[in-house]
């Protein structure tokens, strides 16, 4: 306990420092309380951590240089394959603070075009969060400051000159708690069409709301009652519902925050079924607290903890042979 | 196997002491409801015991002659002859004909004080509405004066208040009632007429009408106001110490004694601007400063009560923040929004203080039409009345807050109904 309360007043002096430094320089100054803000805590949820820790970071240095061209810092103590030739969306050192507490720290990856990522990780280790920062869903928490380069095709979404309307007609999202409006299953899925005026008639808007439902594999279910209240529906139903909503718009990517915490195993199957058919078409983020769902729709899974990118390998590898400790302990059920 | 018998039992023991205590929070409850509605109920006993007799008044059956020649016009249609008409004179030659044994001037002064004396322009309004009435003869019940009223009611209970009378006066009374020719009527007067002098002529029509505009007014103005202002402050403006610093002097304005707004209003729509005293304009101006609060209040309350995961849903779509509050926070706050408007209109009705300052307290014969009339309203009217030394006010005072607190009542149960009604489940 004593050698985390002692690190916190250095690292909080560090930050302050590091906020009117230019950012390079911010890097390098703070690079060395970092390392060792993070043994005392990860000591603290796993006595085995801070030998991992320092046994990885040689392990995994050879890699780095030899693997990646990319612009990686000596600090980064991600494993595995972060990137992506094919990537959609790129990530790059991403630091997000919840006013004075930083919530991710120095993140990066990409999600490759019409891949499953999925995220995984103990509670409040970022992953939500992060995965906000992707549709800059985070503008709208008060205090809330993302740093670092995001970028989808290439193009910065933190740019000034960037709408997050557009972002967010392209990003698409669905919630952990099945939120439809509180209007018809319809008006439901017409609505993102309609207010970014995607439908020249009604019968485009008729055939929209179809597609859509069907993509959501759940037309058959709801035709008869198209004008009925969404939610009225059942929880798995809802769910459904809100990915349609979140297609109508020809998303290119769409962020899952846990779609299927709120429900049952049977909703969850049809759930996970679908995502791998939106796959086909759709780059998809998911964050999840199963790992057997991570296992089931992803094709890779980073794994994070304490708003760090531990691991990112195809899913397969980080169920079968993790690289890093901290991604073991938590895949065999050790913390989380 | 003994220190779980041993814990069991001490469980026991504690168990009856917390049901004892629990009964006995819930008896606090009962106590205290109980309380609540005796005084609600002694309230409405006494009011509606002193006031139900408003709702009658007492007429007095004659034989009256449109003659001519005593009304002193030849053309019905001529408004100076109208107005110069000897109308008086008719009810008073149908009483001297129906007691011809009075004689004196004192006497038959107080003969034609069992009449009202509006019985007059009475029959002056039914002559003109029906022409053909003039030179014939009818029998018509006509409104009598406030004493009769008030001895006749009083007789009929048992307790004959007598003290404003001549003891012919009641041998009169006595006579008529005996052939049948004083009754108790509906009292339509008191619904359809204007404040008066006498009470048996004074209505709250007025005062009714007074409120309306006033209240028209108030909600125009303090609906858009307070709802734009909470959905900005709750849904755009930043959370910084001026936004606080707002919040709470929205606070203290609801807090601030209403007899202060009437004096602002005074001091800025009357005398700066000039804007007429005791019209509706400037009582719904002062009403609106009043009201703002507390639609502001009710509405950040009901803005917030809009689930976060809906503004998400409409954000994650893409909608602009415009969008999220247009099209989704608004239509699931409006039911609270409009419960609030409802509740600050019934506060703004039963509101008096400060349009005391703004010279709605005035004595408004005429009933107001528009914005811009003089005129006063309910509470106002009651306070006008309840200061009035006519014994006969007493029950048209409590009449009076009978139909205010109708209208009290009505509006709060809308409110209550619209929120349900109205109310979405997600």
């Amino acid at each position: 306990m004593s050698p985390a309360d002692t690190a916190k007043p250095a690292k909080a002096a560090s930050k302050a420092a590091s906020k009117s430094a230019p950012k390079k320089v911010a890097k390098a100054k703070t690079a060395v309380p970092k390392v060792k803000k993070t043994e005392p805590k990860v000591k603290k949820t796993e006595p085995k951590a801070k030998k991992a820790v320092a046994k990885t970071r040689k392990a995994v240095a050879p890699q780095f240089k030899a693997g990646q061209s990319l612009d990686i810092d000596d600090q980064q103590i991600t494993v595995g394959k972060s990137f992506s030739d094919n990537a959609k969306m790129t990530m790059r050192n991403i630091d997000v603070y919840y006013g004075d507490k930083q919530a991710i720290h120095d993140v990066s990856i990409d999600i490759a075009k019409n891949e499953v990522m999925a995220m995984i990780g103990p509670s409040g280790c970022g992953k939500s969060t992060f995965l906000r920062t992707l549709n800059r869903m985070n503008d709208t928490v008060e205090g809330c400051r993302v740093e670092g380069d995001i970028c989808m095709d290439g193009e910065n979404l933190y740019a000034p000159k960037l709408d997050v309307v557009e972002l967010r007609a392209r990003v698409g999202m669905v919630f952990q708690k099945p939120n439809p409006f509180p209007k018809s299953i319809y008006e439901n899925v017409a609505y993102g069409p309609k207010i970014h005026g995607l439908a020249d008639s009604r019968v485009d808007l008729d055939e929209i709301v179809e597609n859509s439902l069907r993509k959501a594999s759940l037309w058959e279910e709801v035709k008869e009652r198209l004008h009925q209240p969404g939610t009225g529906l059942s929880g798995g139903q809802q769910q459904r519902l809100c990915i349609a909503r979140a297609i109508a718009v020809s998303p290119e990517v769409i962020l899952m925050d846990e779609p299927c915490s709120a429900l049952d195993p049977i909703a969850t199957a049809k759930i996970e079924e679908l995502i791998e058919e939106l796959s086909e078409n759709f780059t998809i983020a998911i964050v999840t607290h199963s790992m057997q769902q991570a296992a089931r729709v992803s094709h890779r899974t980073a794994y994070f903890h304490l708003g760090k990118l531990i691991e990112v390998n195809p899913t397969e590898q980080v169920f079968t042979m993790p690289e890093h400790q901290l991604t073991e302990a938590y895949i065999t059920g050790r913390f989380g | 196997m003994n220190k779980s018998a041993d814990n069991l039992s001490k469980i026991k023991r504690s168990l009856t002491r917390r049901n004892r205590a629990e009964a006995r929070f819930q008896w606090y409850g009962r106590v205290a409801i109980f309380i609540g509605l005796a005084a609600v109920a002694v309230l409405f006993i006494d009011i509606i015991g002193k006031g139900h007799g408003a709702f009658q008044a007492t007429y007095i059956k004659l034989n009256v002659s449109y003659d001519q020649d005593l009304l002193g016009i030849e053309n019905l249609s001529d408004p100076e002859q109208l107005m110069m008409g000897n109308w008086d004179a008719v009810p008073k030659v149908a009483l001297r004909e129906k007691f011809t044994d009075v004689s004196g001037r004192r006497d038959k002064r107080r003969l034609n004080g069992l009449l009202s004396n509006g019985a007059g322009f009475d029959l002056k309004d039914r002559l003109l509405a029906n022409p053909q009435l003039l030179n014939t003869t009818e029998s018509i019940w006509l409104l009598a004066d406030d004493d009769i009223d008030t001895y006749y009611k009083s007789w009929l209970d048992g307790e004959a208040y007598a003290a404003r009378l001549s003891d012919k006066q009641v041998v009169w009374i006595d006579q008529l009632h005996e052939q049948g020719l004083i009754r108790l009527q509906l009292n339509t007067n008191l619904f359809t007429r204007g404040d008066s002098r006498e009470p048996e002529q004074a209505g709250i029509r007025g005062a009714v009408m007074g409120s309306l505009l006033t209240l028209v007014l108030t909600l125009i103005l303090s609906f858009p106001i307070g709802v734009s202002a909470a959905i900005y402050l709750e849904e755009f403006a930043p959370k910084n110490k001026w936004t606080d610093f707002i919040e709470v002097n929205i606070n203290n304005l609801a807090a601030v004694p209403s007899i202060i707004f009437g004096l602002l209003g005074l001091a800025i729509f009357i005398n700066f601007f000039h804007v007429p005293r005791s019209v509706p304009i400037v009582g719904g101006l002062v009403l609106t400063l009043m009201t703002l609060p507390t639609i502001i209040i009710t509405s950040r309350a009901a803005i917030k009560s809009v689930p976060p995961s809906i503004r998400e849903a409409a954000l994650g779509m893409g909608a602009s923040k415009y969008q999220m509050v247009l099209h989704h926070v608004l239509p699931l706050a409006l039911p609270g929004m409009l419960t609030g408007a409802i509740i600050g209109m019934a506060q703004a009705l039963g509101e008096t203080a400060p349009l005391l300052m703004i010279g709605m307290v005035a004595f408004i014969v005429d009933i107001p039409g528009s914005f811009t009339d003089p005129a006063t309203v309910l509470p106002v009217q009651i306070f006008l009345w309840a200061d009035s030394p006519e014994r006969a006010f007493i029950e048209k005072t409590s009449a009076a807050i009978m139909v205010l607190l109708s209208f009290l009542i009505i509006m709060n149960t809308s409110a209550v109904w619209l929120r349900k009604r109205l109310e979405r489940r997600w």
